[in-house]
């Protein structure tokens, strides 16, 4: 039939467009529905492109470890330039609580095996030429993380879903999550009704207003960071940055330099702003400027080229929702990236295709574990 | 140096000579003079090579919308054209991308002033002058803000007189001395604050303007926000249209008429609209050859007069015509053009090539509305005029800024009364195209003395009617659009002649010698070009060819700065010349173009150089998004934010048959100016060679 398919995707954004990829991998026809006009028209272009998997829990771990092994090598594996620069994350420390804060974190870190050590403040000095070396006490630094653009790369992966036959219909959004008896039987649009027995929601900021009608609460609501971008320089550092440190207006902020030489950076608001508009405000360049010169005097001449602001689309205790609520079989949630879906996406989509196509591997499964929707949300991320 | 000295409007000031360096040559400048000026009148056309193909890249816009022109000054990329040079500045080609100079440490922060006014005024040309002095009347706290220098936006580059009628809009004087008289008028109202090189980078919602004030950053709060931003210039692509010397139309104006540096010795120009022919005469008075103007249409857009004006001095003006290349090694050196057909499609066969060092673009100007959309949607009381709003000329500009003020009052509540009907009607009027073309009248009169009209074309303009001392010029109806007819007395006093801003009224006087007439034409063009006793080719209204005449008199009219020719000819010839030929026309040599790799020659995004081949494939792979196009090509990624090619790029989706209703537009943000990140925060940083010279080693 040809409006059948064997899985049906809303949303082509961070997640959506590699889960595609990794279904159509699979021989799983697969379709797409979008809303906007293009794939990742909605956060993922907001992202600013940092890859790591240095997080504080298995499943995250995992799944970006996964993710980087896509990415790098992904330009040798397909030909396409994505932009991807293994830089590390680097975190400086300035104050003696942080130092402990992360030194603790730094222990579950290696304990996953990550490659993550504590650098003395010459070794950060190295690593950034110009960081501010008052009261600097060193920091932690994960050099096989890296960053990727979000741009370049999600339009790799759908030239690549579509090649494997995966299909999209953009401008078309899905309007209802058609089931009986318990179970999904379809997706409508304004266009028509397509069959599936299986449908992912991966709306991101969107994701609990196209759960709502199943009766499914998801508990994802947005919240939104504002970001940036300079004119390109010459390259004159590698890592992430990322300066926990709270400001006057924000809480962290962090930036690096691109395959471009252009600097991205992004802040945390604090407190945080809540809701889905994504108009630019005055305070963001006076805090983000006041922040970054502190810690890097030099970026102080590179002229600002362009804002936007992103949504994270949150979750109470910072982890995504991933499952297969029993309450509507066939009704996948893939939701509450919390900010992190571009470097989640690759590694995730390619475990949970595994789970829709029923022969998870062990990895598979414990990628998914922590991502249940059945959980007590008490608990908190300990780094975002 | 490619400076001019002799300008038959300009008078040069004495400034004080400035000493820069260029990659460690020794150079010149005057006192507050930008970089880009600086260079082009020492002579230097290359001020950076791209970072993708190392490509020579020179002034594009020279109006700080663009960053084609940026160099490195004393270690910081800047846009030259906006830069001033200052002693013993050291000034380099950017190549590729910069290395940032290495900034010791922070000294202090400073805090983002945030300023309350009734009225913001973006933008000091005809249209914001006018909407301020009109906000100023009332006494309405209002801030004019323009990123210049000095105020009065394009009428400082205008040197010809002004069209329109003198009671609304100062027609039949010259758009400089109508930028001073509009700023001037400002003094008199203290409740108007005018802020020079004040730049808006962003209008955010929380319904605050960014505004960079030199290096200060301000947030200013206003109850009303008025664009009168102007306008920018369309782009075309062809291929060769990013060699050193291919530019606007507005920076040509800019560096002959602002900055007295003559930047070409041969010209050519693409666009028949008032724009281009401007520039052309522009060209003409700063002893510029023009070489040919083409127009793709069947006629040319802009006045007649303007048209016919620089046809008469021997300019040839090829309609039906289109740029089929730009060639040139490290800048123009060759220009190549075709005729079209109805479908504007290029005719194989009529290749025509030029030598000419400067080509310039005046393909239309696109309203700068960036800020109106985006204080619509924070919500803010938004108004929009002048070229903002809708392309006209300047005399329209003026009295759209005026109704636009009485809008803003009226939001303030600071005058109930409504903008009256015909203020409205009169605006209509001053923007209305060029109407009908009548055919030259047969001579109904038999005065010893009279004045010929060569002014046929419908357009709104009157000058000529309200300086006649004797009334005997009027127009053949109510409004200012009909066309003015000679009917009572002349007493031959030149008023007419000399406050025509088309150049289109010829005196024919008979009182010396009823057989052999003489006939007094306007020039502009230099002082001492044309010499009682020169033997001159006299031309028709349109330019033909009318034999020679004998001068018989200069006359200068300083106050002016007119020059009236005058010749002796026969009556034949009396009332249909109008002008003198200054050089022959060229023809061009005969060329066959190779157009196989024309796609990729063609740049598209100027700031990424992203070719036309790029984008003609991503549309044919069925890219429907100039987000998604922008994300994989980098087509409007660069510094210039898609100001020069978002209007191209839609025109390509055209021609290759998608119905642009398929087509998603890009999503603006802000910053529409790039600015430095330390202005944000009023960083004050020392640099490692203020650490050196601060370091005495006591």
């Amino acid at each position: 039939m040809k409006n059948k398919y064997d899985v049906i995707i809303i949303g082509a954004g961070s997640i959506g467009v590699p889960l595609a990829m990794s279904l159509a991998e699979r021989k799983l026809k697969t379709l797409v529905l979008e809303a906007a006009a293009s794939p990742g028209q909605g956060q993922n272009k907001c992202a600013i492109g940092g890859i790591r998997a240095t997080h504080s829990d298995g499943s995250k771990i995992k799944a970006c470890l996964r993710s980087i092994r896509i990415f790098s090598g992904w330009e040798q594996d397909h030909g396409d330039d994505i932009g991807w620069i293994k830089g590390g994350y680097l975190f400086p420390v300035y104050t003696e609580n942080d130092e402990s804060v992360l030194k603790e974190l730094l222990k579950v870190q290696q304990g996953f095996g990550l490659n993550i050590n504590w650098i003395s403040a010459d070794k950060v000095r190295e690593l950034v030429p110009g960081i501010a070396a008052k009261d600097l006490r060193g920091g932690t630094w994960s050099p096989d993380d890296g960053s990727a653009s979000p741009l370049l790369s999600i339009n790799a992966f759908y030239r690549r879903a579509v090649k494997l036959g995966a299909e999209f219909r953009f401008r078309e959004p899905a309007t209802e999550i058609l089931s009986e008896k318990g179970a999904v039987t379809g997706v409508r649009t304004a266009q028509g009704c397509y069959t599936t027995a299986c449908v992912v929601n991966a709306a991101g900021a969107e994701a609990a207003k196209v759960s709502e009608p199943t009766g499914i609460k998801v508990p994802v609501k947005p919240d939104c960071h504002e970001a940036g971008i300079t004119e390109p320089a010459e390259r004159f550092f590698e890592p992430m940055v990322v300066d926990i440190r709270p400001g006057d207006k924000s809480k962290n902020y962090y930036f690096y330099q691109n395959f471009e030489g252009q600097i991205v950076f992004c802040l945390t608001p604090q407190p945080q702003l809540w809701g889905a508009d994504r108009r630019s405000t005055s305070e963001f360049l006076p805090e983000i400027s006041k922040r970054m010169i502190a810690l890097m005097p030099n970026v102080a001449n590179l002229k600002v080229r362009r804002t936007w602001r992103g949504l994270y689309p949150m979750t109470p205790d910072g982890f995504p929702v991933v499952d297969f609520p029993p309450a509507l079989k066939g009704y996948v949630l893939a939701v509450g990236m919390c900010g992190q879906g571009f470097m989640l996406g690759p590694g995730l989509g390619e475990a949970l295709a595994a789970h829709i196509a029923g022969k998870p591997a062990a990895e598979d499964k414990e990628i998914l574990a922590g991502f249940r929707l059945e959980r007590s949300f008490a608990g908190q991320e300990k780094l975002k | 140096m490619n400076r001019i000295t002799e300008h038959p409007v300009l008078q040069p000031e004495e400034r004080k000579k400035v000493a820069f360096s260029f990659d460690g040559k020794k150079c010149e400048a005057l006192e507050g003079e930008v970089i880009s000026s600086a260079l082009y009148a020492n002579g230097i056309k290359i001020f950076s090579r791209h970072k993708k193909d190392d490509g020579p890249q020179g002034i594009f816009c020279a109006n700080g919308q663009c960053a084609q022109c940026s160099v490195i000054a004393d270690g910081l990329t800047v846009k030259s054209c906006v830069t001033p040079v200052r002693e013993g500045m050291k000034v380099a080609t950017l190549k590729g991308t910069a290395r940032l100079p290495r900034v010791a440490c922070v000294q202090e922060f400073g805090r983002v002033e945030e300023l309350d006014v009734d009225a913001l005024i973006i933008g000091g040309g005809p249209s914001g002058l006018a909407a301020a002095a009109e906000l100023g009347k009332l006494n309405v706290n209002t801030l004019i803000i323009d990123d210049k220098t000095t105020f009065g936006g394009k009428l400082v580059l205008q040197t010809h007189k002004f069209f329109g009628s003198v009671e609304d809009c100062y027609a039949g004087t010259r758009g400089i001395d109508i930028a001073g008289k509009l700023e001037h008028q400002l003094k008199e109202y203290p409740s108007v604050k005018a802020w020079p090189d004040a730049t808006c980078l962003a209008v955010f919602s929380d319904k605050k303007a960014g505004v960079l004030r030199g290096d200060k950053y301000y947030l200013i709060r206003p109850k009303a926000l008025v664009s009168a931003t102007g306008a920018r210039e369309k782009s075309l692509a062809f291929p060769g249209n990013t060699l050193p010397g291919v530019y606007g139309a507005g920076a040509f104006q800019t560096l002959v008429n602002r900055d007295l540096v003559r930047p070409a010795e041969r010209l050519f120009i693409v666009g028949g609209g008032n724009v281009g022919l401007i520039a052309a005469y522009h060209a003409l008075q700063a002893g510029i050859k023009v070489v040919g103007l083409i127009e793709a249409l069947p006629e040319c857009g802009g006045y007649k007069v303007h048209a016919d004006k620089i046809k008469r001095l021997g300019v040839p003006v090829y309609t039906r015509h289109t740029i089929v290349r730009a060639d040139g090694k490290e800048g123009l050196e060759t220009v190549t053009i075709a005729g079209v057909d109805e479908k504007f499609k290029t005719l194989p066969g009529t290749e025509k090539t030029f030598e000419a060092d400067t080509l310039l673009i005046a393909v239309g100007l696109s309203s700068v509305d960036e800020f109106h959309a985006q204080a619509l949607e924070a919500g803010m009381e938004s108004f929009v005029c002048g070229d903002a709003e809708e392309i006209a000329e300047a005399s329209a500009a003026m009295f759209s800024g005026k109704i636009t003020a009485h809008k803003v009052l009226k939001s303030l509540g600071v005058m109930a009364a409504p903008v009256p009907q015909f203020w409205f009607e009169r605006l209509e009027v001053l923007k209305s195209r060029p109407g009908v073309t009548k055919t030259p009248a047969a001579k109904d009169h038999a005065k010893p003395v009279y004045p010929v009209l060569h002014c046929r074309q419908e357009i709104p303009c009157n000058p000529c009617v309200t300086v006649c001392p004797k009334k005997s010029i009027k127009l053949c109806g109510d409004s200012i659009m009909n066309t003015p007819q000679f009917t009572g007395d002349c007493i031959g006093c030149f008023k007419c002649l000399i406050i025509c801003p088309g150049l289109a009224v010829t005196i024919v006087d008979y009182r010396k010698d009823a057989k052999n007439p003489t006939v007094a034409l306007p020039f502009e063009i230099g002082r001492g070009l044309v010499r009682k006793g020169d033997k001159v080719q006299l031309t028709g209204w349109e330019g033909a060819d009318l034999g020679e005449a004998e001068v018989v008199d200069v006359k200068d009219f300083k106050a002016e700065n007119t020059l009236v020719v005058i010749v002796k000819t026969t009556p034949e010839k009396a009332d249909l010349a109008a002008s003198l030929k200054l050089f022959p026309a060229e023809a061009g040599r005969k060329t066959v173009t190779d157009l196989a790799r024309a796609d990729d020659e063609t740049i598209i995004c100027r700031c990424e150089r992203v070719s036309l081949g790029e984008i003609r494939r991503a549309i044919r792979s069925g890219m429907r998004d100039l987000n998604q196009l922008k994300a994989v090509t980098r087509a409007g990624m660069g510094a210039c934010g898609a100001k020069t090619c978002a209007t191209i790029l839609l025109n390509i989706f055209r021609s290759e048959g998608v119905d642009l209703k398929e087509v998603t537009g890009f999503t603006r943000r802000p910053l529409f100016v790039e600015a430095p990140l330390g202005v944000f925060s009023g960083v004050k940083c020392r640099t490692e060679a203020d650490e050196k010279a601060s370091w005495s080693g006591f």
